[in-house]
């Protein structure tokens, strides 16, 4: 019953879709274009050039590709779980309009969460593609990064919804992503190894989800991945992602039932 | 259910039997908001083909009462059972077969007409060939046939309302709920609602409203209850309560504002009826308002206005309440 409660706001996402799909594929793929090209060949050109033994020994743009894969779903996820939502229950109000049908507020969160996990397989799908055709692929466990990249961002989506449920002014999104988002974009093993950090500051680097996203989808490309850790990594995400979930059927419950 | 009864028996009582024409029930409902009570214990009952409404200002804890009818806001205290059911537990169930126009709009004003009702029909789990069957009979009836392909962001406030009413109407419920359906719209698209509201209720649907307007409570409603500050001050029949709490007639008197204090003295040792001070006139009530007219004249009392007109249930909520509808 919830589950198919969750399937019909699922596919209100899915109608809503129709409207923005042609910029959503465009952007899909120009960002990791833009990224591979200009961090992975221009950048990877002078880092390769001075040895890339601290990386792995293998090119910069098979390090990097993997870690931006992971931070591409991060921000997929940020944009999906902020202000869509946000707008559904103070701008448009149609979150207030849908919870006088049979549909409780968990099943609003549970189906958008549905549609944010399409939106993650689909830019996940082309970035990966994207890596293939740049070459930057060194292992067909790669493939097994399509579902890490999603659980990575799920990572992400879920608390910042429920998050998002919370707050009352949409400023708080921006401070969000320029002490939350970019900060994890820039330190966490995305585009050198979090050994490189002072070890103070790395404990920290290891509790954030992007960095075991990041290490997840890099062993599975560079197929150098090891069950234990794959698991810790994979076990971490899931953890967090339910942590989310349970706080986002929390939030949206005070949030619509005043 | 015979255990129940057996067991009523021999209290002695009789049997609390749920009536099935009773749709909604209310003992003692409250609704709390931290420290703040808006709803303070209301009892009411609701039959189905009637069109009920609860008539009170701003404040007055109308919109709380609604919240709580369409399962969206848990009591505070009290009984509420609808259509045999508990909102609190068995929400979904009851929605199901519930209408909502809410007092703001929350149409979808990015997607066109027909996309509004798609969405919504959806989330009442039908079919898609039954909601576009629908949507075709409810755009018709709401007169925006030709406005299906539209996006609804540039609609009037008057159609955004009607298509509101029309979404409500998708999954063809038993009760329809509506939280001050003409605020906002000028006088034109009111009279349009207004229309509407009346076909429906000319079908039989059972209609549950709130209005701050006296002239949408004294068309519509078939019974109403009058709230003021949570509670409810009175109830019954527009005409009941007119007859209850007010005269026939009423003359409305206005004075320059230097004379105003002094006549009001003057007109109640006149006694010709109750008074009502408002800030920019005087009302008595009474049953012949020329002959009261008549007795203000003869002690030399001479307004710059005056009127005789019907009691409305303004006057009866004056009377109640000491405070003006609108204010």
């Amino acid at each position: 019953m919830a589950q198919s409660y969750a399937t019909r706001q699922f596919r209100f996402w899915l109608t809503n879709y129709r409207r923005t799909w042609q910029g959503s594929i465009y952007s899909g793929v120009l960002n990791p274009v833009l990224y591979l090209g200009a961090m992975g060949l221009g950048l990877g050109t002078l880092v390769d050039h001075h040895g890339t033994a601290s990386i792995g020994g293998v090119s910069y743009l098979a390090f990097l590709a993997p870690g931006l894969l992971a931070a591409a779903a991060m921000q997929t996820a940020m944009g999906e779980s902020t202000y869509p939502v946000y707008g559904s229950v103070k701008w448009l109000k149609t979150y207030q309009a849908a919870i006088a049908s049979p549909l409780r507020p968990a099943d609003l969160f549970h189906g958008h969460l549905l549609w944010t996990t399409l939106r993650l397989t689909m830019n996940s799908a082309v970035f990966l593609a994207v890596m293939a055709l740049f070459g930057a692929i060194r292992s067909p466990w790669a493939a097994v990064a399509l579902p890490a990249a999603v659980l990575t961002g799920l990572a992400f989506g879920a608390p910042i919804e429920a998050y998002a449920m919370t707050v009352t002014k949409d400023t708080s999104f921006a401070m969000l992503f320029r002490f939350g988002i970019i900060p994890l974009f820039l330190f966490s093993g995305t585009f050198f190894p979090v050994s490189q950090l002072p070890a103070v500051v790395r404990p920290l680097a290891y509790l954030t989800p992007l960095w075991h996203g990041v290490a997840l989808c890099r062993s599975l490309s560079l197929g150098t991945a090891q069950p234990a850790s794959s698991a810790l990594h994979a076990g971490y995400l899931v953890a967090v992602t339910v942590l989310g979930v349970v706080a986002g059927n929390r939030t949206y419950r005070r949030r619509l039932y005043a | 259910m015979l255990f129940v009864r057996a067991l009523s028996a021999l209290e002695g009582r009789v049997a609390d039997v749920p009536d099935p024409d009773i749709l909604i029930r209310a003992r003692g409902l409250s609704k709390k908001f931290g420290e703040f009570t808006a709803v303070d214990g209301i009892d009411f009952d609701l039959s189905r083909g009637e069109v009920f409404g609860f008539l009170g200002p701003n404040g007055a804890g109308k919109s709380s009462t609604m919240r709580m009818i369409g399962c969206v806001s848990p009591p505070s205290g009290g009984e509420l059972t609808i259509l045999g059911m508990d909102p609190v537990t068995q929400g979904p169930a009851i929605r199901a077969r519930l209408g909502v126009v809410p007092q703001e709009d929350t149409l979808d004003v990015e997607l066109t007409v027909r996309e509004n009702l798609l969405i919504y029909g959806r989330y009442f789990g039908l079919r898609r060939d039954v909601i576009r069957e629908r949507t075709a009979q409810l755009l018709d009836f709401v007169q925006l046939t030709e406005r299906a392909g539209d996006q609804v962001e540039p609609l009037s406030g008057g159609m955004k309302r009607r298509l509101t009413i029309a979404r409500s109407l998708i999954s063809e419920p038993e009760i329809l709920l509506l939280d001050e359906p003409t605020t906002g719209l000028d006088p034109q698209a009111r009279h349009v609602v207004w229309d509407r509201l009346y076909r429906l209720k000319q079908q039989g649907t059972t209609l549950v409203l709130t209005t701050h307007y006296m002239d949408e409570a004294e068309q519509l409603c078939d019974r109403l209850v009058v709230m003021d500050r949570g509670k409810i001050a009175a109830g019954g029949s527009p005409r009941q309560l007119i007859e209850t709490f007010s005269t026939p007639e009423v003359l409305e008197l206005r004075f320059s504002l230097a004379e105003q204090e002094q006549a009001a003295e003057k007109l109640a040792e006149i006694q010709a009826g109750r008074l009502e001070v408002l800030a920019d006139r005087i009302l008595i009530y009474t049953s012949d308002g020329d002959n009261a007219l008549d007795a203000v004249r003869a002690r030399g009392l001479e307004p710059a206005t005056s009127l005789v007109r019907r009691s409305t249930l303004e006057d009866v909520f004056l009377r109640l309440t000491g405070r003006r509808l609108e204010d």
